[in-house]
């Protein structure tokens, strides 16, 4: 293939790994930004997320015969939903109880990395399985085929950007969440329940990574280990964005997606992981604040 | 004394409290009352616990003893995002604007616990027609006065029957401060309870009913204004004045 045709493929990779970064890196954002808790666990409800959207499509499969796509809706509604309720079960148990304190929090939500991690491993098993996928199309191009599955999870990821960017810049509840961000305290004193904002956000920052997860398995698999690469890719790019920066995750997950696509498909994929590990330094180097990081409150 | 000075219809009662920051304690039986129409302010020198004050009152720090009434009503008991519920409007010291977002969208937080808001807009605008031409401009990019009036506006969106003002003039040019003492009388002539925290005597005297000197975390003495006025010497005392 010639070098313009392979730049391509290896862009769209690129983009495929920018929008599922995307979705689990703004989750993980979304609650250090509003709760400033570091959550350990995040990979792992990425990771239920597959399981999930595994028990699920394979139970109405195989209950009622239907197709794939119907299933695989079913995951994407079921799936986000349950991760997000157990997430509110594990603030409201833990996190609350240790008054959202920075230190206790990242201890704490290692704790639930492991919990989440082998309590998988003990119901769902060591095996890799996969999801069939709603759809099968191929595009055909000049140069290569390329799966329309693929191009319709970056087009999902991005409208789930433009959803969430709705939300939190244009309705009530974002400004709540704002607030509660900007200065947690003040927010109180107008009557805002800082409490409730932290469930639904500590809910809905698993719910992406839920979102990103059920795509993700018709096209990888769902393993019980499959959160720990999502969880530090997420870190990164998090880190390169700036902390609590929404904009700038979304910015630096593009960046990091595109690169570890294009660089793992010309050269190879520990040398893609090894940029964005040397990246990572450089910007805590000289920007330690990241690159559209917020001003320190 | 401060018995007798106390109003029978009070309508915010602090009584006896206890507040600790860790192992140091920095209120001792604080206590005082604010009536309807009634601007009462607190003076005492910086770390005399007069934020903290407030702070325990909007239920942001929890007393280890005492209350806090609203007509009768236990505000410590309360969560403290309920507390604004109540019918307490805060300007609290720094003012502590949401700096990132607009005018608009500060007054939007104010008006949460509202159900008409529409109403209560207006008559803030009415007291602060600058922050009408405003709306959309970020609210850290707006003078300090500005952001006084912001502050103050912010708080009494909730339509507060009580409002508690930290140090509002902080920092401010004499103009703005007069701009401030308009408000305040504005508010009292409206019969909104008023506690002020001030360090300027000469903004205390030409607002407040009554002073109370804050020392050590308590209550030391109160007085009338216009005694103050007559006899400065508690000033002396109290503030250094
Ligand atoms: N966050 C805090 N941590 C520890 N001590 C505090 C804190 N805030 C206030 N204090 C203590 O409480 C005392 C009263 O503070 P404050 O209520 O802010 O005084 P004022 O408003 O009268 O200047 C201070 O002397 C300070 O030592
Ligand atoms: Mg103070």
């Amino acid at each position: 293939m010639a070098f313009g045709p392979f730049l391509l493929l290896a862009t769209f990779e690129g983009l495929l790994q920018a929008a599922i970064l995307t979705l689990t890196a703004l989750g993980l954002s979304l609650v250090f930004g509003v709760m400033r808790v570091v959550n350990v666990a995040h990979g792992e409800f990425y990771m239920l997320g597959a399981v999930i959207a595994w028990w699920v499509s394979t139970f109405v499969s195989s209950m009622f015969g239907m197709p794939p796509a119907v299933g695989f809706i079913a995951a994407l509604i079921v799936s986000p939903l349950a991760v997000g309720a157990i997430a509110m079960v594990g603030e409201r148990l833990i996190l609350k109880r240790l008054n959202y304190n920075p230190e206790s929090t990242i201890v704490a939500t290692i704790g639930m990395l492991y919990i989440i991690q082998q309590s998988v491993l003990l119901t769902y098993g060591p095996d890799a399985r996969r999801v069939a996928a709603p759809f099968y199309y191929r595009i055909q191009l000049p140069w290569f085929g390329y799966s329309g599955y693929n191009l319709f999870v970056i087009a999902a990821a991005a409208v789930l950007l433009l959803i969430v960017w709705f939300i939190l810049s244009r309705t009530r509840i974002g400004l709540i969440m704002r607030a509660t961000q900007f200065d947690a305290e003040t927010a109180q004193a107008f009557g805002i329940p800082i409490d409730r904002v932290y469930s639904l956000v500590f809910a809905a920052g698993a719910m992406l990574a839920a979102i990103g997860a059920v795509l993700v398995v018709p096209i990888r698999q769902a393993h019980y280990l499959m959160g720990l690469d999502p969880l530090l890719l997420s870190f990164i790019t998090v880190i390169i964005g700036g902390l609590g920066s929404l904009r700038g995750t979304v910015i630096a997950a593009l960046l990091i997606g595109l690169s570890d696509g294009i660089i793992s498909v010309f050269f190879s994929p520990t040398l893609a992981k090894m940029i964005s590990t040397l990246l990572v330094a450089l910007v805590l180097v000289f920007k330690p604040e990241g690159l559209f990081g917020a001003k320190a409150r | 004394m401060a018995q007798d000075l106390t109003s029978e219809r009070a309508m915010l009662d602090v009584a006896d409290l206890d507040v600790y920051h860790g192992n140091s304690q920095t209120l001792k039986g604080m206590s005082f009352s604010v009536a309807p129409g009634e601007v009462v302010c607190l003076l005492g020198r910086n770390g005399a616990g007069k934020t903290t004050t407030l702070r325990a009152i909007m239920g942001l720090m929890r007393p280890s003893a005492g209350h806090v009434r609203l007509d009768g009503v236990e505000l410590t008991a309360l969560a403290a995002h309920e507390v604004p519920r109540q019918g307490i409007g805060y300007v609290p010291q720094g003012r502590r604007l949401f700096s990132e977002l607009t005018v608009r969208d500060n007054l939007d937080i104010g008006l949460m616990t509202r159900k008409s808001p529409r109403a209560v807009l207006d008559e803030v605008f009415d007291l602060f027609p600058r922050l009408q031409e405003r709306l959309d401009q970020v609210s850290g990019t707006l003078s300090g006065g500005e952001q006084q009036m912001l502050a103050t506006a912010r708080a009494l969106c909730i339509n507060p029957s009580v409002i508690l003002l930290d140090e509002p003039t902080e920092g401010l040019m004499p103009s703005m401060i007069a701009t401030i003492r308009d408000v305040i009388l504005t508010l009292k002539g409206r019969g909104k309870a008023i506690l002020l925290v001030e360090q300027r005597v000469e903004a205390v005297l030409s607002v407040a009913d009554r002073v109370c000197f804050i020392e050590n975390g308590r209550v030391q003495a109160t007085s009338p204004v216009q005694a103050l006025r007559d006899d400065p010497s508690m000033l002396t005392r109290y503030v250094g004045v």
